[in-house]
């Protein structure tokens, strides 16, 4: 780990300005942060810990939905009954990610601004146009088994290996920040992360020195929340293709539906048009099929993720199945 | 160097990565002021050491340290507390859990900086004088390990499991996420403790001697 300066926040005023010097880094749970600091991939000169900042609060909004603090622990946020109860989608989204011990630790605001893990961005060894701009990708002709088939570049194929976002986008989130200026903003959750194109360094539309204070949900949406997660072993591991889906279905057709998808692309996957083809449609095998389509347009296999094209296929199929089950 | 630490060389960055052992030994006990600004020598950052307070088993311990230093390195260089294993150092097999406010975190993932003040509970802490806790307990009887490298953490770990799902907390295998208090049945002890890998693959033993506990006192 290279040498850093440590500040304890104690506003976030203090937070914010702190943040916007050069090579500063906000750590909150610090899972990914540290991690990456003793490879060496990330290399902040100071850290500011916003531990104690009181961000920790899930609150109801006037509207009916729920304001989550920042620093909320993932595994709280899973176990509130208000999210259990209304967004179970985002609680079961959350319970699939990592462990017991790294959900104590991780937060909201931090799972949002995780980095991949893509191997080639951890192995400091290897060219990656993430890690280090201009100096190349080694997963285009490399072992690509976990990477993108939607949303990459020829720059990147990394894939947000997030989960909880990938439900919070389902459910249409909102992310909200402040910066040094006090400035706030909420930024919705399918504007908040970027795809890779010519600059696969800026992941985000934080600005410097912008940081999270709160994700917002706006009501929960009709019909039954799933979260799929289809991974190399049943515990403790990343998506390789995971779905989201809140379907609100009665008598064999489908009134609305939203499917979002996790470890197919740069971030949280989701195709409006395909969702909107659910509208009023039976809910048969070949509406199923025809939503995969819709979705899979444009998907590229780079050889070892080949495999994710049929996988997705089936996933959303049998998802799709499930929620519509009478 | 003396056992102190009193020295009057220049430590580089380089001396204290290389051997954190040196690190170790200048801030364990004494803490000399010739370790309170110690200079990078190919870093623009100097290493500026922090005083942190770490509330460990009960005792207070006042400790100088590299802001770098993580929880799992000041409890096993600083304090000599070594029950906590480190595995892997990146937070994927659980050997360094511990007990932060009764919650259970990897210990090699957080910075002890960032935990002044606040309870620690290690597997040291877990005995009553010679009387062991009942997790320890269940473990030797159902014979839950073979190397015993992962031990402290799984038991640690099952710790903080078992009071997780005394509040009524849900996993990813609970069928019913409304329900106030889901049974620990084997699936969802298995999915609750796939934090800690156990390479002797001493899974049977480990579930055994958890389900016994789960049923007693702790």
């Amino acid at each position: 780990m290279k040498a850093f300066t440590y500040e304890r926040a104690n506003s976030l005023a203090q937070a914010a300005t702190a943040s916007t010097e050069p090579g500063a880094k906000i750590i909150a749970g610090g899972t990914n942060l540290l991690d990456l600091m003793k490879l060496q991939v990330e290399r902040p000169t100071h850290l500011v810990d916003i531990n104690r900042l009181p961000l920790d609060k899930i609150e109801d909004t006037p509207e009916g939905g729920l304001r989550i603090g920042a620093m909320v622990r993932n595994s709280d946020l899973a176990a509130d009954q208000r999210v259990r109860q209304r967004y179970g989608v985002l609680s079961r989204a959350l319970l699939a990610g990592a462990s017991a011990q790294l959900r104590n630790k991780a937060t909201t605001g931090g799972n949002l601004l995780q980095r991949t893990r893509c191997y080639y961005f951890y192995d400091v060894t290897k060219p990656c146009n993430k890690r280090d701009p201009g100096s190349g990708c080694a997963a285009l002709e490399g072992f690509n088994r976990i990477h993108a088939i939607l949303g990459a570049s020829d720059q990147c194929i990394a894939v947000n290996p997030s989960d909880m976002a990938v439900a919070m986008r389902a459910l249409d989130a909102q992310v909200e920040t402040v910066d040094a200026k006090n400035v706030t903003r909420a930024i919705p959750i399918a504007e908040f992360h970027r795809l890779p194109g010519n600059t696969p360094e800026i992941e985000t539309t934080l600005k410097r020195g912008e940081m999270i204070t709160a994700v917002t949900l706006p009501p929960p949406p009709k019909g039954k929340q799933m979260y799929r997660k289809v991974r190399d072993r049943a515990s403790y591991a990343f998506a390789l293709v995971s779905v989201a889906a809140v379907v609100d279905a009665a008598g064999g057709s489908i009134r609305s539906a939203r499917i979002a998808f996790g470890g197919l692309a740069p971030r949280p996957w989701r195709v409006t048009t395909a969702e909107e083809r659910l509208i009023g449609a039976p809910a048969s095998e070949k509406t199923f099929d025809a939503v995969a389509s819709e979705v899979l347009d444009g998907a590229r296999g780079r050889g070892g993720n080949n495999f994710k094209i049929p996988l997705t296929r089936r996933a959303v199929s049998a998802v799709l199945a499930e929620a519509t089950l009478t | 160097m003396d056992d102190n630490g009193h020295q009057d060389i220049r430590i580089t960055r380089r001396t204290v990565l290389e051997s954190g052992t040196v690190t170790a030994a200048f801030l364990l006990g004494g803490f000399p002021q010739v370790a309170l600004s110690v200079e990078a020598a190919d870093t623009e950052t100097a290493i500026t050491p922090i005083r942190v307070e770490l509330q460990v088993n009960g005792l207070l311990h006042r400790l100088t340290l590299d802001p770098r230093t993580t929880l799992l390195d000041a409890l096993r260089e600083h304090l000599a507390l070594t029950g906590s294993k480190k595995g892997c150092d990146h937070g994927q097999c659980g050997a360094c859990t511990v007990l932060l406010g009764g919650r259970r975190i990897n210990s090699c993932l957080t910075l002890a900086a960032m935990h002044d003040g606040e309870p620690i509970t290690t597997i040291e802490g877990l005995a009553d004088g010679d009387k062991l806790h009942p997790l320890q307990a269940a473990f030797i009887e159902h014979d839950g390990f073979q190397c015993g490298y992962c031990t402290s953490g799984q038991i640690c770990s099952a710790m903080g499991m078992l009071s997780e799902s005394r509040v009524g907390a849900p996993s990813y295998v609970t069928e019913n996420l409304g329900e106030a208090q889901p049974v620990l049945t084997d699936a969802e002890i298995r999915e609750r403790m796939s934090g800690n890998i156990c390479r002797c693959a001493a899974y049977p033993n480990i579930l055994a001697a958890i389900k016994q506990a789960a049923g007693a006192p702790t």
